[in-house]
């Protein structure tokens, strides 16, 4: 027998009553942690086009495009899209994000 | 009270067992995985499995924890065949012990032909021996990929019942698929890198509470094995009823488990 969902027994200003200074400090953190990259001395490669740090404007930007489902998106952002076994695997560990990650920017100017 | 279906105790002290009996768990299920470091023989892995089996039930029995566990070769030490169906062969004669659930953490990590491999090998050696699976599913980036290869891996198999398989680690962009195709679900709760007890809440919120469960995972690495009472905290606090809460921390891992004929809540505390 398959039940429905709880739904949230909160009302909407309960929910930000009770979680709002908690995710300040979360986007204090990611602002901080942003200018702490810029900040920080250069590298011969360019590290403002990092994959991960790509990956983590792309998900930035979706977070205020008003629709749904924002965590699922920032994870499907972050993931690896491709469908076949690769051939080795080349270490044990992940990164957190997919390296082959281009921003909008990047994206709009390709041609093929 | 509640069930904690994965945690890996191996890697945790006493005091973790005494806080866990402390704060409710009565019961626990501890799959094989990889420890911090590869093992360098099949005799590393038989070591390993003696100590699922026998060490670690006696010590969560002083605290009145039943102890069970699930063997394998995970995907992280897969990457070598022949070594890994060295380890395979010696599962059987283990998978006689009472407390031995299943087959798992079986899984991919990085999603490679290897590790599909041994999958497989390990989705056969369950059907061979009648065995319940849980499948571990590949971390960040890896794991929308490694969990569709899964479920696809299971179901060219042919063989197991996606009712007697619990697919783990799910998050919002894994969990409708795993369980739209029948398998059940875990939620593993860590700090940094899977579901928050707040996500897992909200996820229980949005794809409903059957055949979804939550675990702590915990391990050598960042985790916490109060994980599984503070998300029942966390759903508390929001004003779910106790029923619902029940239900994702004891009744649907006893639900799941129970098919095994080996799974038991009921161990006095032998210290
Ligand atoms: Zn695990």
């Amino acid at each position: 027998m398959s039940t429905s969902p709880p739904p949230l027994p909160l009302y909407r200003h309960a929910v930000v009553d009770r979680y709002f200074l908690e995710h300040r400090a979360k986007v204090l953190d990611l602002a901080a942690f942003l200018d702490r990259v810029d900040r920080a001395k250069p590298d011969a490669a360019d590290s403002n086009r990092d994959f991960r740090l790509d990956s983590l404007r792309g998900a930035i930007a979706l977070l205020l495009d008003g629709e749904p489902e924002r965590a699922k998106r920032v994870l499907d952002l972050m993931s690896d899209p491709s469908t076949e076994p690769i051939a080795a695997a080349p270490m044990k560990g992940a990164t957190g994000a997919w390296d082959g990650f281009k921003p909008a920017s990047a994206r709009d100017g390709e041609t093929g | 009270m509640y069930i904690d279906p994965h945690v890996h105790m191996v890697s945790r002290t006493t005091d973790d067992y005494q806080r866990m009996a402390l704060a409710g768990c009565v019961a626990i299920t501890e799959p094989a995985f990889w420890a911090g470091y590869d093992r360098s023989s099949p005799q590393g892995f038989h070591d390993y499995f003696s100590v699922l089996t026998d060490t670690e039930p006696k010590r969560a029995a002083q605290y009145g924890i039943a102890h069970h566990t699930w063997l394998c070769i995970n995907p992280k030490e897969a990457e070598d065949p022949v070594f890994a169906r060295e380890v395979l062969e010696i599962i059987p004669e283990f998978l006689k012990c009472e407390s031995v659930l299943g087959i798992g953490e079986i899984g991919l990590n990085k999603n490679s032909r290897n590790e599909l491999e041994i999958l497989e090998a390990h989705l056969q050696l369950a059907a061979d021996h009648d065995q319940m699976v849980l499948v571990h599913t590949p971390h960040l980036e890896d794991k929308r990929k490694g969990t569709r290869l899964i479920m696809d891996a299971i179901k060219n198999h042919g063989v197991l019942d996606p009712n007697r398989v619990l697919i783990d680690h799910v998050e919002e962009h894994t969990v409708r698929d795993v369980l739209d195709r029948g398998y059940w679900a875990g939620m593993t709760l860590y700090p940094d890198t899977k579901c928050t007890p707040q996500r897992a809440a909200d996820i229980f919120e949005m794809h409903g509470t059957d055949r979804l469960w939550i675990n702590s995972a915990g391990d050598w690495g960042p985790s916490d094995p109060l994980a599984v009472p503070k998300c029942r905290d966390e759903m508390r606090r929001r004003g779910h009823l106790e029923a619902t809460i029940r239900k994702v921390s004891f009744d649907n891992p006893l639900e799941f488990l129970s098919q095994t004929g080996r799974f038991r809540i009921d161990v006095q505390p032998t210290r």
